[in-house]
């Protein structure tokens, strides 16, 4: 029997991720890289910030943040080597760097948010 | 004796350039949305490791926020806005060729779709602006 692809469940992995990129990383790096960063905004202070994360639904919502969007590179950036650099030889690798990079990211992410006290 | 079929390709694989995507600007636009994903990664990074130096306490948020104001930084997500806000319209904008919403038997119009999709990205902004605004001055 042919062995079943896993790539639908990727693809669903890719465009969740997709979407969760666009809406919120243009929000979050806007504010906090430029706008909080250089003062154009009076931001919250660290113990506001602290405050935010310690509440359990923010630290699900930064889980779904920063795993799916990493699932969504970790499919497109597959493409680019593909695509962009024809390096197809190296699939194997290609593919564990990838995935493998996104797991350890979301293991990451799991491993800060809930770790706080 | 050695067949000189042996030696013909089954099938015919043309060598194509490193570079096949400069030719066209939509498939420029098709590369540059792949390298979007870089920039996703990359803020995804500096997002884990802001959570890491809020849990480490204020003076070593403090040099996060310093490290985010250094010029190399500010470059690199300046470039990173560019790229996530160009994978953002453009997703938008594929939504509808992906999404298929039908009401009443007929299918709504991708300027429909594309358009919730814009609003949802508005809202969800707004959100975020209120949030982390909410109790400062």
């Amino acid at each position: 029997m042919k062995k079943r692809s896993n790539e639908p469940f990727l693809w669903i992995l890719f465009s969740a991720g997709g979407m969760v990129a666009a809406l919120l990383l243009p929000i979050h790096l806007l504010l906090f890289g430029f706008a909080f960063a250089l003062g154009w905004l009076n931001g919250p202070g660290y113990d506001r910030l602290i405050e935010i994360l310690r509440h359990p639904l923010t630290r699900v919502y930064l889980l779904v943040l920063c795993s799916l969007p990493l699932f969504h590179w970790a499919h497109r950036f597959r493409y680019t080597l593909y695509d962009g650099l024809q390096i197809k030889h190296l699939n194997e690798l290609i593919n564990t760097f990838c995935y493998g990079g996104a797991v350890v990211g979301t293991a990451i992410a799991v491993y800060l948010l809930w770790s706080i006290p | 004796m050695v067949h000189p079929t042996e030696y013909v390709p089954k099938s015919y694989h043309p060598r194509v350039s490193t570079y096949w995507w400069l030719g066209r600007w939509a498939y420029a636009k098709f590369i540059l949305r792949e390298i979007s994903s870089i920039f996703v990664a990359w803020i995804v990074v500096t997002t884990l490791l802001q959570v890491r130096a809020l849990k480490a306490g204020p003076a070593e948020y403090a040099q996060f926020q310093a490290w985010l104001a250094t010029p190399w930084v500010l470059v690199l997500n300046a470039i990173s806005l560019f790229f996530v806000v160009f994978h953002a319209v453009t997703w938008f904008n594929l939504a509808p060729k992906a999404i298929v919403v039908r009401m009443g038997g007929k299918r709504l119009p991708a300027a429909a779709i594309a358009a919730s999709n814009y609003a949802a990205w508005v809202v969800v902004s707004a959100t975020v602006l209120w949030i982390l605004l909410r109790g400062t001055r």
